[in-house]
């Protein structure tokens, strides 16, 4: 996985739940592209037609909130977010997006407009307004995130490693 | 070291010696769920790691709950494979007419107890913690894990201790005590953290009570709602398992995040606004609000419990010309016993729909999609944006009491005014 990349934001508030991300009418089925083709359309009618691919969510408090169904975050990867930077993440939707390899940050100072060109630098932990000239650090990950991260998700990471490495944790 | 009731279960699951919140543990898993969504994305991760088999076939359950009976074909083909590989993998499975909805299933089953581990792919797994476990919800690439390996890794979460006391008033019930929680520490409140609930006031809640309130314990971001186990969780137990437990409590010296009290004398019916859990009101204040569907299930609140609310406060009235009720019982089990207390015939007698347990319309999947404009209230655990169909719908959530007593008055409305003051 590429370590720094740079996208243009789009800009979401606080508690921005699972339903909203992928609706559940949505989840039965099986084609990503099916997914990606109704990502956040509940929150955004418009956010398709606004997505470049590499372009980066950003949102306030407990993004991801609800359900657990992974399909969220997968929607938002196939169709072409490269990286959610968040004040923080609800819990299950974090783990998820980590192991589908989908660069997720919690920067909980971070200010941003929609349009803002960022930048991201996964191996330091950083995360720069390039429009704002601002540059913020985001909160340190567990190290076994950080593993996964590194192999591209949980599937490699499970693959190379065999098991959970207690003493890595 | 003093150890709260959480940790105690994740220690007793861990080869880690000591453990505080904050921790990242790899802990092992008693019992592994997944359902007709999750479980078909898990098994092709679990292909991908190389895994050919799974941990342990008598500790792997399916459940067919959320498309379920087949909406269409797609929602066919997710069953199709769900059953295909539970039959290949022998695993514990339950299909449409066997089962009903997981969470209901594994409880009333005697899947689940006291102390035990389980991880599920749906975020409602903390609903076990109504019978003393800490249960999870987990994505399909982690429970894919967790089918291979038996294991995954976890966070350990600090501890919120919810002191209940008091008798609950009529028409107060389980959801409005989980909602009271949700209304003071808000959508966000529980992060990192396990709701443990103890007192008399908790002590006194039936397991289906129990299991209303650890169903929401995600709803406030929780890892998981606990009770700890106790008489009425050994009579609960009693005739379903017949393998041995034991019982956890919280250390008396253990260290808590944080108190909230609740008094039940002064908790009144609650209803919580569209388009979030944390929205919790007292039901006076929305009293009057027009309501075109009522739904009374899920896996909250589908127990005979609520179909016994339900059924108090329909007997000998109908529902009202300008709304649709619609009644699901959580499991096959559920079903059976509200036919045999003649609570169906109450229900088709009101002119409501009776619903072949599922997860149906809760998650906006099938069986009772609301149109743009209208209104349901939900014995549900979330009434997110477009979560019952139209991202023009609104939700609200309540319990059986309330939502029974809207499907007679075609509007959100107390209890009291229709069944009367005294109660039922």
């Amino acid at each position: 996985m590429e370590s720094r990349f740079t996208g243009r934001a789009h800009v979401y508030g606080d508690d921005i739940d699972t339903d909203r991300i992928i609706a559940g009418k949505y989840t039965k089925t099986l084609n990503l592209q099916d997914l990606a083709d109704h990502v956040l359309e509940d929150l955004d009618i418009d956010f398709r037609s606004k997505l470049t691919k590499g372009d980066v969510l950003v949102a306030g408090t407990n993004f991801g909130c609800g359900s657990s169904r992974e399909q969220a975050p997968l929607a938002l990867k196939v169709a072409g977010v490269s990286a959610v930077v968040a004040k923080y993440f609800a819990r299950i939707f974090f783990r998820n997006a980590i192991n589908i390899g989908l660069p997720v940050l919690e920067v909980p100072d971070l200010e941003a407009d929609s349009g803002d060109e960022v930048e991201i630098d996964l191996k330091a932990g950083v995360v720069k307004n390039l429009t704002k000239h601002t540059e913020y650090r985001a909160s340190a990950m567990p190290q076994v995130m950080i593993d996964i991260l590194d192999q591209g998700g949980l599937v490699a990471y499970l693959k190379k490693n065999g098991t959970y490495d207690a003493s890595a944790l | 070291m003093a150890h709260t009731l959480a940790e105690k279960i994740l220690l007793d699951h861990t080869d880690a010696g000591d453990l505080k919140p904050g921790d990242i543990v790899p802990i092992r898993c008693d019992l592994v769920l997944a359902n007709d969504v999750s479980g078909p994305v898990a098994f092709g991760a679990m292909e991908q790691m190389g895994a050919a088999t799974v941990f342990d076939p008598d500790r792997v359950v399916m459940v067919a709950d959320h498309f379920m009976p087949a909406k269409d074909i797609r929602s066919a083909e997710l069953q199709k494979r769900l059953r295909e590989w539970s039959h290949e993998h022998g695993v514990h499975f339950f299909d449409q007419g066997r089962g009903g909805i997981e969470h209901a299933v594994l409880i009333e089953e005697g899947f689940i107890l006291p102390g035990m581990v389980i991880t599920g792919g749906d975020s409602h797994t903390c609903t076990y913690g109504a019978l003393g476990a800490f249960g999870t919800g987990l994505g399909s690439t982690d429970i894919a894990g967790c089918l291979a390996l038996g294991e995954f890794w976890q966070s350990v979460p600090g501890t919120i201790l919810v002191e209940v006391s008091g008798a609950k008033r009529p028409f107060v019930s389980g959801k409005d005590i989980i909602l009271e929680v949700l209304g003071r520490i808000g959508v966000a409140g529980g992060t990192d953290m396990v709701l443990e609930f103890v007192g008399p006031g908790a002590e006194a809640l039936s397991i289906d009570d129990r299991r209303a309130v650890a169903n929401m314990a995600v709803e406030a971001g929780a890892e998981s709602g606990i009770f700890p186990a106790d008489r009425i969780t050994t009579d609960y137990l009693a005739g379903r398992t017949d393998r041995p437990w034991s019982a956890l409590r919280s250390d008396p010296d253990a260290i808590f995040a944080r108190r909230l009290r609740i008094d039940l004398e002064t908790l009144e019916p609650l209803v919580a606004l569209p388009p979030s859990p944390g929205n919790v009101v007292p039901i006076g204040s929305v009293a009057g609000r027009k309501i075109h569907q009522v739904y009374i299930g899920n896996c909250a609140n589908g127990t005979i419990t609520d179909l016994r609310q339900a059924a108090t406060v329909l007997r000998n009235r109908r529902v009202h010309p300008g709304t649709r009720a619609i009644i699901v019982p959580s499991s096959q089990r559920v079903y059976r016993q509200a036919l045999e207390e003649g609570l169906l015939e109450v229900f088709i007698d009101a002119g409501a729909v009776v619903s072949t347990p599922t997860c149906g319309a809760c998650f906006g999947g099938h069986t009772g999609i609301l149109a743009p404009g209208e209104a349901a209230i939900a014995t549900t655990n979330r009434n997110f944006t477009g979560r019952m169909g139209s991202d023009r719908a609104d939700v609200y959530l309540a319990s059986a009491w309330v939502a029974a007593a809207a499907a007679v008055t075609g509007e959100i409305t107390d209890p009291a005014d229709v069944v009367g003051e005294g109660g039922p």
